[in-house]
């Protein structure tokens, strides 16, 4: 048995995640960290033009340095992350000077590259692979605006790089599931068609990869979890034959049930009878979830097929710049008075020849975060957000835009406050292409740095 | 089979949820709290009852899928999100809200609701 923790589920998680969950479990064989949601790439690409070598997540080399004393002190946990984003070579170097700075002699790090395939979607873009999977448009119309190009690789190249000694794996876009499917088979030797326990070991990945949201973050029930502020981060253990039990470290927070465990099973998964993921086709319809004891699920059941011959392709592109401002309205009719505030705005836009491609005015705290839906709240609401989002391809529109907030203060209605955080930031858009590219065309590619 | 079930308030009596995002594309899993509860769902939350009730997120398509082994139903709901993540303009551009908006679902809306004439 295996046992596979996650302490990063997405760049903007807790950076002490990974040592408290070692000081707890000192008995973890793996530790999963996983940096890149659909956003996460754009934002490096933002950072890669400010400087080359920033294409990776910074806040990783800080979890490095932080689990340093643990090494010293013999511990054998081996780090499978995707921290390496844009440039997993960068990020390995960092990772290099701090532990050679601490004296971790004998650490291996593998630095797995290949998942970059922006050069191989310019070669060729009347490729209908690489159209956009939701809409059909040729990736040639955006060609001149890519920024990004990342296939999801499985979980092969980080299995050979555990094989091979590695005890820190660094890798660019990976399948987030794959981080906790590889640990699986460098441990207990599994085919690569063993589909069933391949998909067990994705069921596996998929419920750890979000961290705490399987251990009661965002549960429907969260109020009633027990310490709220300290909610433990998750474990699996796994076992030879695939069944594992998920769980978390004792004296934590949150909760491990069959309620937190299905409602991370359903999240982000389109068909449930064929997930897909670089290393199976999974099928979630035969899964079982059993009470184990406090805070333990064993889960068994999950079955497989083979994956597609085709990898998922994240490409990101260049796509103009929004912004948004905020005010606080109070008083009666505080929604109509924002909806006001926000035609104002729009006015005056207009007016000086700036009138934003796109915009949306929403009254938050009146019905706007889910418009149109019925809720059970009282009456017309006293107070709210006016919130004011805008989208242009010219720079020169939102930078009119951002002086547009604060005059609200002196001409708006009575009650307009919370006005003190600033000039709207202006942020570049990256519009999200997805597609596909035949697996054949990515070749990952293993670097090894001996500590 | 399903009138005896006393379900008087919101689908949040009767089931839990969770939402979230694949590019602009919104997922919702509504998964009931007992067996008589999916029994209930399975004929009642229908992908057109879903469609109506977040009408308001100019949705171009609901498509729904059964795991009677989890008592749970997953909801795909086509273009909800604005372009999604980054290209969205909307503060709930990864739809983390829908879980919690589908719970607020009274059971009226269930029972008596008949899509209008016309709509696939």
């Amino acid at each position: 048995m295996i046992r596979i923790g996650n302490a990063q589920a997405f760049w903007g998680d807790r950076n002490e995640a990974a040592s408290e969950l070692l000081l707890r479990q000192p008995n973890l064989n793996y530790l999963t960290l996983d940096y890149l949601s659909e956003v996460s790439m754009s934002i490096m690409a933002i950072q890669r033009t400010k400087d080359p070598h920033a294409g990776y997540a910074k806040d990783f080399i800080e979890v490095i340095s932080s689990l340093t004393p643990f090494w010293h002190k013999g511990s054998k946990v081996k780090l499978v992350t995707n921290a390496g984003g844009l440039d997993p070579k960068n990020c390995a170097k960092a990772c290099a000077d701090v532990l050679q700075k601490a004296s971790c002699h004998g650490l291996r790090i593998a630095v797995v590259t290949g998942d970059d395939v922006i050069d191989t979607l310019n070669k060729n873009p009347e490729n209908p692979l690489y159209h956009n999977l939701e809409n059909g448009t040729p990736i040639a119309t955006v060609l001149n605006r890519l920024t990004t190009a990342n296939a999801y690789v499985g979980a092969k190249p980080l299995t050979e790089a555990l094989l091979n000694g590695a005890d820190i794996v660094i890798a660019g876009r990976i399948a987030d599931p794959s981080l906790t499917v590889a640990p699986c088979i460098a441990e207990f030797g599994w085919q690569w068609d063993d589909y069933d326990k391949l998909a067990q070991a994705t069921l596996a990945g998929h419920l750890i990869e979000c961290g705490t949201q399987v251990t009661g973050g965002i549960s429907t029930n969260w109020p009633s979890m027990t310490d709220i502020a300290h909610i433990g981060y998750p474990i699996v253990e796994v076992h030879q034959n695939g069944d594992f039990i998920i769980t978390k470290p004792a004296n934590t927070g949150g909760k491990v049930s069959i309620e937190t465990v299905k409602e991370q099973i359903l999240y982000e998964i389109g068909d449930p009878n064929a997930y897909l993921s670089p290393d199976v086709t999974m099928s979630l319809l035969s899964v079982s979830l059993k009470n184990a004891g406090n805070d333990r699920i064993l889960t068994t059941g999950a079955k497989g097929k083979a994956p597609p011959t085709t990898y998922k392709v994240s490409a990101t592109y260049q796509d103009g710049y929004k912004s948004e401002g905020s005010l606080v309205i109070f008083g009666p009719e505080a929604k109509a008075k924002a909806k006001l505030c926000g035609d104002i705005i729009l006015q005056k836009m207009a007016q000086a020849g700036f009138a934003p491609e796109r915009s949306l005015i929403e009254a938050i705290g009146a019905g706007s975060v889910v418009p149109g839906i019925q809720t059970n709240t009282g009456s017309e609401t006293i107070e709210c957000v006016l919130r004011i989002c805008i989208a242009d391809s010219k720079q020169e529109v939102l930078d009119y835009f951002s002086k547009q907030m604060a005059p609200l203060v002196t001409c708006g209605p009575q009650g307009t406050t919370g006005y003190t955080t600033g000039r709207p930031r202006i942020r570049p858009i990256f519009g999200f292409w997805p597609c596909l590219i035949d697996c054949t065309m990515v070749t990952p590619h293993i670097e090894y740095i001996d500590i | 089979m399903t009138d005896n079930m006393n379900f008087q308030g919101t689908l949040r009596d009767i089931a839990y949820a969770r939402s979230g995002d694949k590019g602009s594309n919104a997922n919702i899993g509504v998964i009931a709290y007992t067996e008589d509860g999916y029994t209930f769902l399975k004929e009642f939350l229908t992908k057109e009852r879903v469609h109506e009730f977040f009408n308001g997120l100019e949705i171009k398509g609901v498509k729904r899928y059964e795991l009677p082994n989890l008592w749970a139903l997953n909801f795909i709901l086509e273009g909800a999100l604005d372009g999604g993540g980054s290209r969205s303009l909307r503060i709930d551009a990864q739809g983390k809200a829908l879980g919690q908006a589908i719970l607020e679902m009274k059971q009226e809306f269930l029972r008596e609701y008949s899509p209008p004439s016309g709509r696939k």
